[in-house]
């Protein structure tokens, strides 16, 4: 008698029960939008490259970013990130510094000049990009990723479009922006300078181009009548910009006023502080809250000296003075004169009351539709006239250089398909990844860092770049108070809190599966994941 | 460019794994190669917290001992969900005797072991809150007295569960039980009953007892290593939530425990020859009843009334151990 | 060599020669000299290689034994009377792990009311736990069967309980051979457990047991058992050769032979018995004694073998099953059944009430002449009885 304990029967393993058939609803993996890349107009998969970024691993992150965005060094000084705006670790502290971290990766990659390679086989198709801002050039980065032949030509002696002409050198030193443009030079897209076009379809023709794409921006300052002296020292925005940019400031004299509240606004003001000018007073229509500068311009502005006069209109401009009337808004929200009139002092006066688009360019193209002075496109960002596409600043947008590129991006996309004769595939939109839906638990606690800034002092007298960089331990700090909204980053709380041992951890980067013979639908993984990267679904039948 | 320098790690320790950890310093449960001291295939409800707990404790164990492990199992949900004939779920040495003696076969098997002389097989005793704290409390302490080389773990859920839910010496006051029904003017399980496990074992002065939750898995490993550096006897008292006993959901095992804690109503400290050594503190203080409303065996105090009465007696008791504990220092 | 010793002593020294390596005892009289003689042994280092675990119960004795046997060692207890019945819910696992424990019962009444004096109403009580009983004579015969326990137990992987009756034989004080070490290690080889808790090779003991499998392990057991009926007298034979004495092993008949009377017993009363047959044989009376050393397993066979040719059987029983009567008897009326056999029980020394040949000589006579009642009370004070029944019978 062999048996165990003589009495005792031998027992086998529980293995062989599979309590998988217990289950009513089962969990499944999912991977949701997490709001910041929602809210990405380039479409940045900013919660993937935040993960890489984590384990210090900065040029697979940097390589993330440019999978969607050509421009990390530039994003990070100007784009506005609506990525922290919609970020969900502001509703636990303060929104993971996205910004300050793409910087971080971008800069870091013009340090160590990554580049990236054109691996697509040669499409055989030949495409013309007029404009090199934003869009133009991230049409053609990517239109180059996918094989295709680019050339760029832009009006303009120097690339970048309003990244070079508009945005002053203390948001955007020009070494930075060359470097991001050269680098899309040098993966073979050809770039056309001082080389306006006005003929699209002869250029196209000539060119033997097989499609075309306009990146041309709102270029032309919105001119409105004021009622001026002869001798009233009136400049527009773009102008007074542009010249500065060109290294030739404008004599703006003492005491400047700029006259709207948008960014260009801005920067107009705060360039007037740093030629010079003692007084810089912004006259706005409306309220503070309704101005459309972002509020992070206008309280560094602000920090720079620069004055501020809501709910004022200038009624008239004369030699050294201006005459402003006090605004009242009416009940639509509509700014209404009073009728109360002041002087003020002003050595000039500028315009920065918005853009228009040069529309000649689309004269005569067949199908084109132009409205409310932008061109009108579909969802592929095709014009009415086929093969020709359009985006940026002169097709309905929000106009920034995010938006900009995330528009060159949807539209080389879409060139490509056309081209090819396909469908562009359609990315998947999964289910956003909202902040109930997070266990934060295990989140350790972590305040936001802050960028360095230079002295308000010192910023008045120079156009040097204001805000700083984060160092790598700090930029690595950053990184990792992401939250990792909607996607597994395989922090092992499903693995290590199942009962059942259902979960199979299938190694560093390859996530988990789940062993539905033994999963008994508890959901503890649902309730504990703290990406609320799991879902409990009913059990399929 | 290292890693190291920075200090701040995502998630830190309060998730399982943590991929910006030294793997040297990431838990056992994250790890490919854990033991699976129990294994798949039993039969506890689902979210049992006491299966759960099982294996955080014994793969630690394990890791400890380097797979050099004995385990002495009372009767209870975990002994009879694990082995019902002819399946059993465990992958360590394991004996199943009685209800009421698992310290005392525990120190037989270690008794055996030294007079074998294999004492770098490590002896485990365990059991639940009843087997523990009630019916084996006698041997229990006759284990801590002798200082048996065994590291006892009890496992709470705060009822005799596997016969249904009854009352144990264990049992929370004011929680509905089978026994301590939710009728008349006092419901649940009177006020001013029930023992301190934790504290009787100090009171034996052996070289370690300590406290802990299925939901603090890095601090129940550490202290399981800390007691397997160590001789002689260790209790290590371990609150489980049970969905069924406690009418809770079965995805709300590891938010209950982790309520208990940060409530103050479940001190997690540490002792070591009678004195409590370290402490854990809260990190984000909440009100009981936020534990408590979760659970239907404290149903009766929101309906069909708030017995605020009842809630801030609780209260009251979690104030104390807040207190008594130092439960608000700095982490 | 024979040499003068308490009966406690000369147990606790052949227990020692075994080579036990946990004991693990709570005191109770009349136990108390064969455990305080081992823990000498031990604590002064004569017996090496073996634990002495104090525990706070009986409860504990028996599980701390259960823990020891199941991790691999050769583990021994003793009690009596109340203890055992303190430790009955771990007797019953033990004998259903089938761990091979030995354990010695220094016989003992049980209370209400507490009584410190020998009968066997205690291990009476746990016949059917699954502990194979034996039960000693003498003092010698005490000694030498817990060295046939030990190997029966480990050979079986059944626990074994030693039967002595507590004071009379516990401390008694008489010559005894003690075997000599080299004798019990050519008896008894090193323990080799069937099943063991190594984390070289996991195994799951005390698994649970639902309806689909419950009888088979019963019936198990009961097979296991029924082999020791086999191998009981092999061994026992094998003990004789190495020491040079001993029993049967299952059950011993004196002047049986041509007995018409055979009266049946357990324990140290079979000493007196013995004496009383030989003055009733000597006068011509045609009686006999069995003596039953291993009551369970329940030796039908050989009892069948020895009374076959008895016309009358008395069965003198040291315990008694209140509102039947004897307990060992409705064992052999069940092993005679369909025999013309007459058989009387006689319930006699309880709670240390001695035996005396002159009762026995009376209740001989009856019987022989027929005239004892089928369930009597040897001795009985009948005017107590009357007292604290008011009259009553
Ligand atoms: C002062 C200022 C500050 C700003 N700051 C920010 C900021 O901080 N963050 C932000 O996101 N956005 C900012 N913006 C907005 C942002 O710069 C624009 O939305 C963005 O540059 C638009 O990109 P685009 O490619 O559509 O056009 P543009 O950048 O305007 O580029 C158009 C290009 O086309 C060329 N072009 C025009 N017509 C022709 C033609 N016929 N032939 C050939 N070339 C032609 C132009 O020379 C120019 O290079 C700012 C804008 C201004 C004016
Ligand atoms: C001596 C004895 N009394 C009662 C029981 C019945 N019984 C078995 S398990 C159990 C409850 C176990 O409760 P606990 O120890 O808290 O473990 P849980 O099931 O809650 O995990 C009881 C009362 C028993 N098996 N043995
Ligand atoms: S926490 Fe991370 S994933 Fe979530 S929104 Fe913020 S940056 Fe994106
Ligand atoms: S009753 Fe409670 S302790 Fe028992 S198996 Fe179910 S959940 Fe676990
Ligand atoms: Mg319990």
């Amino acid at each position: 008698m062999n048996t165990p304990f003589a009495i005792t029967l031998r027992v086998g393993s529980s293995l062989a029960n599979k309590t998988g058939a217990w289950r009513t609803e089962r969990p499944v993996y999912v991977d949701r939008m997490p709001p910041c890349n929602d809210a990405c107009p380039a479409g940045e998969n900013v919660q993937r490259w935040l993960y890489h970024a984590e384990e210090a691993g900065y040029q697979e992150a940097w390589r993330q970013i440019m999978a969607d965005n050509p421009f990390p060094a530039v994003m990070g000084r100007v784009c506005y990130h609506p990525c922290q705006t919609a970020c969900n670790r502001a509703q636990l502290d303060e929104s993971v510094g996205i910004n300050a971290v793409e910087r971080f990766l971008g800069d870091e990659a013009i340090r160590r000049g990554w580049t990236v390679p054109v691996t697509a086989p040669p499409a055989g198709t030949r495409v013309l990009v007029v404009g090199a801002g934003p869009s133009g050039l991230s049409a053609a980065y990517h239109l180059r990723l996918r094989g295709h032949e680019v050339t760029v030509r832009d009006a303009g002696e120097r690339a970048g479009g309003m990244m070079r002409y508009g945005i002053p050198v203390y948001r955007l030193p020009r070494e930075v922006l060359d470097a991001e443009v050269a680098r899309i030079e040098a993966m073979g897209v050809r770039l056309e300078l001082g080389h306006p076009v006005t003929d699209l379809a002869a250029e196209m023709r000539d060119g033997h181009f097989d499609a075309a794409f306009l990146g041309i921006g709102a270029q032309l300052s919105h001119r409105t009548y004021l009622p001026a002296g002869d001798s009233a020292r009136i400049l527009d925005a773009l102008s007074v910009l542009r010249t500065i940019a060109d290294g030739e400031p404008p004599r703006l004299g003492r005491r400047v006023v700029v006259y709207g509240g948008g960014n260009t606004a801005m920067d107009v003001a705060r360039s007037a502080r740093r030629l010079g000018a003692t007084e810089a007073l912004v006259v706005y229509r409306r309220t503070r809250d309704r101005m459309p500068a972002q509020p992070s311009e206008v309280a560094e502005a602000e920090e720079e000296g620069v004055q501020m006069r809501w709910l004022s209109t200038i009624a008239h401009a004369g030699r050294g003075s201006i005459t402003v009337e006090k605004m009242r808004l009416d009940d639509t929200g509509y700014p209404q004169p009073t009728g109360e009139l002041e002087e003020l002092a002003a050595d000039s006066v500028v315009l920065a009351i918005g853009q228009d688009v040069d529309r000649s360019i689309v004269d005569g193209l067949a199908g084109v539709e132009v409205r409310d002075g932008v061109v009108q496109v579909g969802p592929d960002m095709m014009t009415g006239h086929a093969g020709v596409f359009a985006g940026g600043d002169m097709v309905p947008s929000d106009r920034t250089v995010t938006t900009a590129i995330g528009h060159g991006k949807r539209a080389a996309r879409h060139i490509d398909a056309w081209l090819r004769g396909a469908r562009p595939a359609r990315p998947p939109r999964p289910p956003l990844a909202t902040f109930d839906r997070l266990n934060t638990w295990y989140y350790s606690d972590a305040p936001a860092t802050v960028r360095p800034r230079l002295e308000p002092a010192r910023r008045v007298s120079t156009f040097d770049e204001v805000t700083g960089g984060l160092g790598e331990s700090t930029a690595l700090y950053e990184a990792r108070r992401c939250l990792s909204c909607g996607n597994c980053f395989e922090c092992d709380n499903c693995y290590g809190m199942c009962p059942d041992n259902a979960i199979v951890k299938l190694g560093p980067g390859k996530r988990f599966a789940i062993d539905y013979d033994y999963c008994k639908g508890c959901g503890i993984c649902v309730a504990e994941c703290p990406a609320g990267a799991i879902e409990m679904v009913p059990e399929p039948r | 460019m290292t890693v190291q320098r920075v200090k701040f790690y995502q998630t830190g320790s309060f998730a399982v794994g943590n991929r910006l950890l030294d793997p040297a310093q990431r838990s056992t449960q994250a790890r490919m190669d854990r033991a699976n001291s129990i294994t798949s295939g039993h039969r506890a409800c689902q979210g049992c917290g006491e299966a759960l707990a099982a294996r955080y404790v014994l793969d630690a164990a394990s890791r400890a001992t380097d797979g050099q492990l004995v385990v002495v199992n009372a009767t209870g949900c975990l002994e009879v969900f694990s082995t019902p004939y002819p399946e059993s779920a465990w992958r360590v040495p394991w004996l199943h005797s009685l209800f009421g003696n698992a310290p005392a076969v525990a120190s037989g098997v270690a008794a055996a072991l030294r007079a074998r002389g294999r004492t770098e097989i490590r002896v485990i005793g365990q059991g639940g809150d009843g087997g523990t704290v009630d019916i084996g409390f006698g041997a229990l302490s006759g284990m801590f007295e002798r200082n048996d080389d065994v590291l006892y773990v009890c496992y709470d859920n705060q009822a005799y569960m596997n016969t249904g839910v009854q009352r144990s010496g264990a049992t929370p006051p004011a929680a509905r039980t089978a026994t301590t029904p939710a009728v008349g003017p006092q419901p649940g399980n009177t006020f001013g009953q029930g023992k301190s496990a934790p504290l009787v074992a100090m009171a034996h002065e052996i070289p370690y007892v300590a406290t802990a939750t299925v939901a603090g898995l890095r601090d129940l490993e550490a202290k399981v290593f800390r007691a397997m550096q160590l001789r002689g006897a260790r209790y290590l008292h371990v609150l489980v939530p049970c969905p069924l006993g406690w009418g809770s959901g079965t995805g709300e095992t590891i938010r209950l425990g982790r309520l208990a804690v940060e409530t103050g109503l479940f001190p997690v400290f540490e002792a070591e020859r009678g004195e409590v050594v370290a402490v854990t503190p809260i990190r984000r203080r909440l009100p009981v009843e936020e534990y408590l409303r979760p659970q239907r065996r404290y149903a009766h105090l929101f309906d069909p009334a708030v017995r605020s009465d009842v809630i801030e007696r609780l209260q009251a008791m979690a104030d104390r151990n807040v207190r008594r504990f130092h439960l608000e220092g700095k982490r | 060599m024979l040499s003068q010793i308490e009966g406690s002593r000369a147990v606790a020294e052949a227990v020692a020669r075994c080579r036990p390596q946990v004991i693990c005892a709570y005191p109770i009289s009349p136990q108390t000299h064969i455990v305080e003689a081992l823990s000498a042994l031990v604590k002064s280092g004569r017996l090496t290689g073996c634990e002495y675990v104090n525990v706070e119960s009986e409860f504990a004795a028996m599980s701390v034994a259960i823990g020891a046997s199941a991790a691999g060692a050769r583990a021994y207890t003793a009690t009596a009377s109340q203890g055992l019945l303190y430790m009955v819910e771990a007797l019953y696992n033990a004998a259903g792990l089938g761990l091979p424990i030995v354990m010695t019962v220094a016989n003992r009444a049980i209370g209400a009311p507490i009584n410190i004096w020998n009968d066997h109403s205690d291990t009476m009580s746990q016949r059917d736990s699954g502990w194979i009983q034996l039960y000693a004579e003498s003092n010698q015969d005490a000694v030498d069967l817990h060295v046939l326990a030990f190997r029966l137990a480990e050979e079986l992987s059944t626990p074994v309980m030693v039967c002595m009756d507590g004071f009379v034989l516990t401390h008694a004080v008489e010559p005894v051979d003690l075997p000599d070490p080299s004798q019990v290690d050519a008896f008894l080889p090193a323990l080799r457990p069937r099943q063991v808790l190594d984390p070289a090779e996991p195994v799951s003991i005390g698994a649970m047991v639902g309806p689909e499998a419950f009888t088979e392990v019963r019936y198990l057991a009961h097979l296991t058992q029924l082999r020791a009926l086999d191998r009981i007298p092999v061994l026992a034979r094998e003990l004789r050769d190495v020491l040079g004495r001993g029993g049967t092993g299952l059950v011993d008949p004196y002047r049986c032979e041509d007995a018409e009377t055979v009266v049946v017993a357990l324990g140290s009363v079979l000493g007196t018995l013995k004496d009383t047959v030989d003055e009733l044989r000597a006068e011509g009376v045609a009686v006999g004694v069995l003596g039953v050393t291993t009551f369970r397993p329940f030796p039908a066979d050989a009892l069948r073998e020895a009374l076959r040719r008895a016309r009358r059987v008395v069965v003198l029983e040291r315990a008694f099953a209140v509102g039947v009567g004897g307990v060992v008897s409705a064992d052999i009326a069940a092993a005679m059944a369909g025999t013309p056999q007459r058989h009387y029980t006689v319930v006699a020394g309880l709670g240390g009430r001695p035996v005396t040949r002159d009762s026995l000589r009376s209740m001989i006579a009856d019987a022989a002449a027929d005239q004892l009642a089928p369930l009597t009370f040897l001795d009985l004070d009948h005017d107590l009885v009357r007292q604290a029944t008011g009259g009553q019978p």
